[in-house]
């Protein structure tokens, strides 16, 4: 939002407008954050795109409320089950959305949340195991917001 | 604000080792930290940062919020019952307020 409103001031025009002409910006500054959101939780080990499975709308009208799910396929037994599950917007003004911990008694590795997004952006899950696995998965999620496109 | 008043939705009775589902949702308004007033201060950031569930005191189910969750946190998420108790839920609002409220099952 920040740099939203800087903008809207230089530039003297509605938020509108600079709201779609300054998104690109705001993303390409986000790269690092993310990765060093995406290092901090792997720990260092490689995440493999497997297991994951997050469901987002392809088109968000609202970006206010965004329904996110996700569904790790694990035995969650007390040997082997996901610890760790964390939300990553990509796009978002600080990348983090949210972090699940689970344990055996869940029964199964899955959660829905709601979520705010900022702009059309891609949506991170990372999922941590108890034997020290670390899973990913990504969706684009369109955003559009009051309907004027985004 | 209005008092954050916590609503969840749990099964009544459940067969044993039954893995149920569970959904839960706080009135909270998740001021952001991000938005300015109108002469452009910024509105401190309020949020729920915790939600916990657990069963018969043994963690279930727990999340850490960040600013990105939606106004009035909703959960939905699941739980294996082995036995007859109670589930507890909490959330932790930022000013230190604790939420909190439990909900009983029954094995059959």
């Amino acid at each position: 939002m920040t740099i939203t409103r800087r903008q809207a001031l230089a530039f003297g025009a509605g938020a509108a407008v600079v709201a779609v002409t300054g998104l690109p910006r705001v993303g390409l500054a986000d790269t690092d954050k993310v990765q060093a959101a995406i290092d901090a939780f792997s720990g260092g080990a490689t995440p493999e795109q497997a297991m994951v499975s997050l469901t987002a709308p392809e088109i968000a009208e609202n970006g206010n409320t965004v329904p996110i799910s996700v569904t790790v396929d694990s035995p969650m037994s007390d040997d082997d089950h996901v610890t760790d599950l964390t939300l990553l917007a990509a796009g978002n003004p600080s990348p983090g959305v949210a972090t699940f911990h689970f344990t055996p008694m869940s029964g199964y590795a899955e959660a829905t949340t709601r979520m705010r997004l900022a702009q059309t952006q891609d949506v991170i899950a990372l999922a941590r195991t108890s034997t020290g696995k670390v899973y990913i998965d990504r969706k684009t999620v369109k955003v559009t917001i009051g309907g004027c496109g985004g | 604000m209005a008092r954050s008043k916590p609503r969840v939705k749990v099964p009544k009775t459940a067969s044993k080792d039954e893995v149920i589902t569970i959904k839960t949702l706080i009135s909270h308004k998740m001021e952001s930290g991000q938005r300015k007033d109108g002469d452009g201060n910024v509105i401190p950031r309020q949020i729920i940062n915790k939600f916990t569930c657990e069963f018969n005191g043994k963690p279930v189910f727990s999340c850490d919020l960040e600013p990105a969750i939606s106004a009035n946190p909703y959960f939905q998420f699941s739980a294996k019952v082995p036995e007859s108790g109670t589930f507890k839920f909490t959330w932790v609002d930022d000013d230190g307020s604790v939420y909190s409220t439990e909900s009983d099952i029954t094995v059959e």
